[in-house]
């Protein structure tokens, strides 16, 4: 067991933990944050979609160890049920889930993209989105959402940066 | 118990009635006059239903459960509606074998018809009985009580609230066949696109799912599975294992292998550790065939004459075709999960399966208690589409709970796990033959379906993949199919058009060589899939449109008018194949779901890619009526899925295995739709019959998709495609 000191979501954690824990079991059951799902283990569906250093990556493939200072972000830190962020309230305003498994991690795969290209075409918004799964075939109303965010995003000053 | 339920006196009717299709089109009421709705029958005490608490607190019962489909919604919509309520102002609890009605599976888009009808009904008398309890404290006729807000009020202002009326066993009474008048004023809630009440937390962190849930002093187990479907367990050595960090016990029983550690990643490792400790014989049990019509047709099957209709000999020109399916997998994207614990001789399961109560029967059998027990609480999991994981995993659960007493077990299985040992949706061949007369109308059609199992739910302890492997195993039950007009392998393999003379058989194949079960829609995919892609053939064999075929051979008013509005929506009469794009081209399909729930009519415009294969959807329109709409959103959010995921299912997937295992083992292996390949474009356009039952909707797109998806293909480049999935490698070459 090794100490590691995370940021999760603009806080510090102290966790002890094995080296090759991988991130998203850290989030879920030890700091208890259910946004980032267990769907493959093999980084190939996105489930586990979360942001670290600002880039998705698949927290189910991340060790612990190799995280070091570099900033976490979760679905949690976009936004609450009673206060949700603008991508969580596209997804709200589209009903873009159904079963909604996937969308924690679709959540955070689009908020990369709109941090780095606030304005993007329908083909960049696919192609961005890909590597995350969604069973239901919830895809157009997923892609409608993102679509709404940006174009929230683009009316409010400075939105670019939320 | 949807998929297993005898026909109830209407049904037999329609059986009856082979001679005479249009006797179907009448409308279903789920009950009749002097009946109570089929839920209400086995549950009928109103407080069973709906608990009012002084403190004004309205919960809403029900045995039915989400599964991302928005059931939860839907169903505090019809509670609202009949006590003239907003949504908001209530709370529901969904299938817990201790608290609510038994309402059997939640399954075959049923629950609307089910539970919803069951809940009108229920709603409506408490909303009587209160305002007979209203009249008699107030001392005023029931008929001068205004109902507002959970409350009714006298002409001289004077109020009693559902609260005060309801001090104790008011609502403890039998509901009766009679339905309670119309609630008076507009309506709270059907008919509205009502938010999804469990989509915030989804999207937040919220403590969502079954995954979510952690109890005090949690225990995490893994299964190691055999390697291989006849896989025997020569033998472990457990003792390196015991000794890594974390781990509580290793389970050994027969080929059921565990391990149960206090971290979950802790368990992942151990597991894997366990595996490699063990050593098995690996014999080879799957035989090879070089396609999946031999391999389905080298089973024996027990024939069910399904339709016997007319004499058939008519002279004309007949066509004939095979259509198949592979085994394809639900493929859930969070992998199954339980939670287990035994105190004091009594079990907690904390499960997503599909059906609590025959859950706890099954389990009750494999671990020789009896089923009070036993308790079965649901919480939501990701989507299953059907049978899937959910119930071997909470048998998982179970057992090594009683390996581990007095501490909660939670299980989840892996993604190797999962894709491998689920029940698949079954392999399907369909042989079908008309004749069409020269009156450019179908004369004859022979249709036979040959396809094991569709249906192998618990049920029985032979029904969980955890008691096949125990050193005492339970067998599975011989399977049987279930009757029409639901169906199983043969769900809407009778044809919903004025066909004079029709035979339809089941073959149905009581052993499989891989376990199946419960897919989406079960054999109705394949069967709407075989039956309008045929339609489309015989439309092109008789120089006749695809839909004004279809509508020569329908007499339903509803099916004629789905199939109008798709075609119009689309643009069917007037589309033109766009100019410089020689490889798109439009496919039409329909289906009434079991040929009793919602009808679907569907237009596509595909592109097939010359270099690739690969296929487009450019634009799908849809026509939907399923009776009463209860939330417009909802379903055209259920009718989206369906056309996306069949997209999937159609295009991309189908289970590979050797002679020993199952080799589509992740999304690499089994891959599934993503984002670059979803359609441009999904209208849907909906029908309301305000008055009508409920008919339901989670399934009633799977089939049309697939034949839509097929009919375009063929007319953007010639090539009919009759076996699942459709096989790029021959668009390619084309």
């Amino acid at each position: 067991m090794t100490t590691y000191r995370l940021q999760v979501n603009g806080k510090q954690h102290a966790v002890d933990l094995d080296p090759d824990t991988p991130l998203l079991y850290v989030l879920r059951n030890e700091l208890g944050l259910n946004g980032a799902k267990f769907g493959c283990g093999l980084g190939q569906c996105g489930s586990c979609t979360v942001l670290v250093d600002g880039k998705p990556a698949m927290s189910c493939l991340v060790p612990v160890s190799s995280v070091g200072t570099r900033a976490v972000r979760t679905v949690e830190g976009l936004g609450s049920s009673d206060k949700p962020g603008v991508l969580q309230q596209a997804f709200i305003d589209e009903q873009a889930a159904q079963c909604g498994y996937c969308i924690a991690g679709m959540i955070m795969q689009a908020t990369s993209l709109l941090e780095r290209t606030p304005q993007p075409t329908d083909a960049q918004i696919r192609a961005h989105m890909a590597p995350n799964l969604c069973r239901c075939g919830t895809h157009m109303r997923i892609l409608r959402a993102v679509r709404r965010a940006a174009d929230v995003l683009a009316r409010t000053p400075g939105g670019a940066q939320r | 118990m949807s998929e297993q339920a005898p026909c109830n006196a209407g049904r037999r009717r329609f059986i009856a009635a082979g001679g005479a299709l249009t006797l179907s089109f009448a409308m279903p009421a789920w009950s009749a006059p002097g009946e109570l709705p089929k839920s209400l029958d086995k549950t009928p005490w109103l407080d069973a239903w709906i608990r009012i608490g002084a403190d004004e607190r309205i919960t809403v019962f029900t045995g039915k459960v989400e599964l991302g489909q928005g059931i939860k919604t839907a169903l505090l919509q019809v509670a609202a509606d009949e006590l003239r309520l907003p949504v908001g102002r209530l709370l529901l609890v969904t299938a817990d074998t201790e608290r609510t009605p038994d309402e059997g599976l939640t399954a075959g888009s049923n629950s609307m018809k089910d539970s919803g009808t069951a809940l009108r009904h229920a709603a409506g008398q408490v909303r009587a009985r209160l305002g007979e309890l209203a009249a008699a404290r107030l001392s005023v006729p029931a008929a001068n009580l205004i109902l507002k807000d959970g409350a009714f009020s006298a002409p001289d202002g004077r109020r009693a609230t559902f609260g005060q009326l309801v001090a104790g066993q008011e609502l403890h009474v039998r509901a009766t066949p009679e339905p309670a008048p119309p609630a008076p004023g507009p309506k709270t809630a059907i008919g509205k696109s009502v938010p999804r009440v469990d989509i915030p937390p989804k999207l937040t962190g919220g403590r969502a799912y079954i995954q979510d849930l952690r109890l005090p002093r949690m225990a995490h187990a893994r299964v190691v599975r055999p390697p291989s479907q006849a896989a025997r367990l020569v033998d472990v050595d457990a003792a390196a294992v015991m000794r890594l960090p974390g781990v509580l016990k290793v389970v050994r029983d027969g080929r059921f292998l565990a391990v149960i550690a206090d971290g979950e990643y802790r368990a992942v490792k151990a597991a894997t550790a366990l595996a490699r400790a063990a050593r098995w014989d690996t014999p080879a049990s799957l035989p090879k065939h070089p396609d999946i019509a031999s391999l389905v047709r080298a089973q024996p099957a027990q024939p069910y004459p399904i339709l016997e209709r007319g004499v058939p000999g008519t002279p004309g020109k007949t066509l004939r075709a095979t259509y198949t399916r592979p085994f394809q997998l639900h493929g859930s994207i969070g992998p199954s999960c339980a939670l287990a614990q035994l105190v004091d001789g009594r079990y907690t399961v904390w499960t997503h399966s599909q059906g609590v109560f025959p859950l706890r029967g099954a389990l009750a059998e494999l671990l020789g208690v009896k089923i009070e027990a036993i308790r079965c609480i649901h919480l939501e999991g990701a989507g299953c589409y059907g049978h899937n994981g959910a119930d071997d995993v909470a048998a998982d659960a179970a057992l090594l709970a009683r390996a581990l007493p007095g501490r909660p077990v939670r299980v989840q299985w892996m993604r190797e796990e999962e894709h491998a040992w689920e029940p698949l949706g079954a392999a399907m061949v369909v042989d079908v033959a008309a004749t069409l007369g020269l009156d450019g109308r179908i004369a004859d059609w022979e249709y036979a379906v040959l396809t094991p199992s569709h249906n192998q739910r618990p049920g029985k302890a032979g029904n969980l993949l955890a008691a096949t492997h125990l050193a005492r195993p339970f067998t599975p039950p011989v399977p049987t199919p279930s009757p029409q007009p639901e169906g199983s392998g043969d769900r809407n393999a009778i044809p919903y058009y004025a066909i004079p003379n029709a035979r339809v058989t089941h073959h149905f194949q009581p052993q499989a060589i891989l376990r199946t079960s419960a897919l989406r829609g079960l054999g109705a995919y394949c069967n709407v899939f075989a039956i309008e892609s045929f339609m489309d053939e015989l439309a092109r064999a008789a120089n006749a449109d695809p839909v004004e075929f279809r509508l020569r051979h329908l007499t339903d008013p509803r099916a004629i008018d789905v199939v109008k509005l798709a075609a119009s929506t689309f643009g069917w009469s007037s589309y033109r194949r766009p100019q410089g794009t020689t490889r798109r081209g439009r496919g039409f399909a329909f289906a009434r779901y079991k040929n009793l729930l919602a009808y679907c009519a569907l237009a596509v415009e595909v592109e097939v890619a010359l270099e690739t294969g690969l296929v487009r959807i450019v634009r799908a329109q849809a026509a939907v009526d399923c009776g009463e709409i209860v939330n417009p959103d909802g379903v055209r959010n259920q009718i989206e899925g369906g056309i996306v995921q069949s997209t999937s299912w159609t295009l991309l997937e189908k289970v590979r295995y050797d002679q020993q295992q199952v080799l589509t083992v992740d999304w690499a292996s089994y891959p599934i739709l993503r984002f670059t390949q979803v359609p441009d474009t999904v209208g849907v356009h909906l029908i309301d019959r305000p008055g009508q039952p409920f008919l339901g909707t989670g399934e009633a797109a799977q089939g049309p998709a697939a034949a839509a998806i097929a009919n375009a293909v063929f007319d953007a480049c010639g090539l009919r495609m009759r076996d699942l999935p459709l096989d790029r490698q021959r668009m390619r070459r084309a």
